[in-house]
């Protein structure tokens, strides 16, 4: 289980985030929502470890980030970042990449479990005919799939995402929300930054909502959606309808 | 989508790097046995088995041609995983030995060296070697310190490069005994190797190409990009500088016995990963192949072109690399390149 504890994020010894306390539950969806600049992307980096830290702790199962090596930090947390190269090698073996953490003797070559692990990880998904297809000629939402399984085949307990639903269609949107919710029953915990707040609020077990340099309000999905934090913090009312597959949220234009 | 029937060579990299070799295999033959004299193929392989010592031919093959064959698969290869190595590690396909600093770096330092201490030939890879990393250092603090765009680290070695040319220049031009056949060097050419200044050119080379194999997983990974590299526990600063270092040690040797040569390792980096994919071992097996190739049948071209006269193999590499870079310039027009 990874927490933070009074942590503080942001560029160049500058914070954008402080006094920030956040437990990521295993499973669980935990959404970081936030106005653009908020910082929410920034504290995702940072306790993946991309970025230093400006203060405060990190904690993975109990011990500080900072003790633990890179391929240690990797085997208990995958990220998806926002952008990335596309390398022209084939999907299969991009999601092969994801057993990199494990690879622990030399000369680090992947081995046949590694490949069953990584052809389960895309079946699994629904993508294991992309296997052997190059990622450069894959759509945006094929990609983000071939990520998704990649992120999964590192097998760890803990899983960040970074806006994994831009550039995606509606469809691919939907889908990726509904594997969100699915790992998290299995048991993981898994942490979205997301910028549509219906479709935060429709996926989320419980949501960090950012503001002003701080965590502005913490709590389930109702919980936020009660307490107007969200009309607050982005000057946006919301509705929401009850629908047999739950409440359904929407955006309500301000009636002068 | 591109539908291309290069795509099922990727299936089959071994066939394709052995294809490779028996063609560098069969352009070296010919390097050996075509020349100012042209020699038959049994004069060539009693000189190479030592059965035959004494006479002219053999003289001809065991003094000049194996060490000049020798030289241009070594440089050939050399450049071209140096090549390969620079452009995934900078995730820049782009750039170069030649084009971020590497070359003119190592060029400036051998030339100084030169100029100071005449006697010191033999440290002449080592110093090169520095100079190489000299060059690369200077060009990635620069690019970082301008945005690190990929046209910043572009723009920044062509300002390096052009600072350690004309620092070459005005040694010259002040010691002109600094660098015994100036014009070579600054074309990069192999006339006149000797097996002594190649020795330990070749360690040196050898040493690096056998690390950058070894690390053929991590190039890998890090050609996925910088966060996704972390993401999955690679310690990227390590592994880059890693990586940099035996590049510059290919490109810096290189330079050491055969001067500024250009385009090797932009062009053949950039046909193998067409031809194969990104996948760091076959890539890094074929670019050295076909390094070697490209540049033995180039030389051949130098020597034979103009016969009896020659020209140093950079003119002719330049003639076959100018095109493909205005080739590549037009084909990018429609294709996609993120920045």
């Amino acid at each position: 289980m990874i927490e933070v504890r009074n942590l503080a994020a942001g560029y160049r010894g500058v914070p954008v985030l402080k006094d920030v306390n956040l437990v990521f539950r295993p499973g669980e969806v935990l959404v970081l929502a936030g106005p653009n600049g908020c910082g929410k992307s920034t504290l995702l980096r940072t306790v993946a470890g991309l970025q230093p830290r400006l203060g405060g702790e990190i904690l993975f199962d109990g011990a500080d980030r900072s003790t633990l090596t890179p391929r240690q930090a990797a085997q208990k947390a995958a990220f998806m970042p926002q952008s990335r190269n596309v390398p022209s090698i084939t999907a299969g073996r991009m999601v092969l990449h994801g057993r990199f953490p494990w690879l622990l003797s030399y000369p680090r070559r992947y081995q046949k479990q590694d490949k069953a692990i990584a052809f389960e990880m895309l079946s699994r998904i629904g993508a294991a005919d992309l296997a052997e297809r190059s990622m450069e000629e894959l759509s945006g939402g094929q990609r983000q799939k071939v990520y998704l399984a990649m992120a999964l085949a590192q097998k760890t307990e803990t899983i960040f995402m970074d806006e994994p639903t831009t550039y995606l269609d509606i469809r691919c949107q939907l889908e990726t929300m509904d594997l969100a919710r699915e790992m998290a029953a299995e048991g993981k915990s898994v942490v979205l930054v997301l910028h549509d707040l219906c479709m935060a609020l429709g996926v989320a077990h419980r949501l960090a909502v950012f503001h002003q340099g701080g965590m502005a309000a913490l709590g389930t999905a109702e919980e936020i959606y009660q307490s107007g934090v969200l009309r607050e913090v982005f000057g946006v009312a919301l509705g929401r309808v009850e629908t047999p597959g739950g409440c359904e949220y929407y955006y309500q234009r301000e009636v002068v | 989508m591109k539908t291309w029937p290069a795509f099922s060579i990727r299936k089959h990299p071994a066939a394709f790097c052995l294809l490779l070799a028996l063609l560098t295999a069969a352009a070296a033959l010919a390097g050996l046995c075509i020349g100012a004299v042209n020699l038959p193929l049994s004069a060539v392989w009693s000189a190479l088995l030592g059965r035959d010592t004494g006479s002219t031919a053999a003289r001809i093959v065991l003094l000049t041609r194996v060490p000049r064959v020798c030289g241009g698969l070594l440089a050939g290869s050399a450049l071209a995983v140096s090549g390969t190595l620079i452009q995934t590690v900078l995730n820049n396909p782009l750039a170069s030995p030649h084009i971020i600093g590497v070359n003119a770096g190592a060029g400036f330092l051998t030339a100084l060296s030169t100029a100071l201490i005449p006697a010191a030939a033999w440290s002449a890879p080592l110093v090169a070697f520095l100079g190489a990393f000299l060059g690369v250092g200077l060009v990635l603090a620069l690019s970082e310190r301008a945005g690190a765009s990929r046209m910043s680290l572009i723009l920044a070695g062509v300002a390096i490069s052009n600072i350690f040319t004309a620092g070459i220049d005005a040694i010259v031009t002040l010691s002109p005994d600094a660098l015994n056949g100036y014009s070579d060097f600054r074309i990069g050419g192999l006339s006149g190797l000797t097996a002594a200044r190649l020795f330990p050119a070749g360690v040196v080379i050898a040493a690096a190409l056998l690390l950058a194999l070894a690390m053929a997983g991590q190039l890998d990974i890090l050609a996925l990009g910088q966060d996704t590299a972390q993401s999955v526990g690679l310690p990227v600063k390590r592994a880059r500088l890693r990586l940099l270092l035996a590049a510059a040690a290919l490109a810096g040797a290189t330079v050491s016995f055969a001067g500024l040569l250009s385009f090797v390792g932009l062009l053949v980096p950039q046909m193998m990963r067409r031809i194969l994919g990104g996948d760091s071992r076959p890539l890094l097996a074929a670019s050295a192949l076909g390094g070697a190739l490209l540049l033995t049948l180039c030389d051949l071209l130098a020597r034979t072109l103009f016969n009896p006269y020659e020209v140093p193999v950079g003119i002719v590499l330049s003639f076959v690399g100018g095109p493909f870079f205005l080739w590549l310039l037009f084909r990018q027009r429609g294709g996609r390149i993120h920045d």
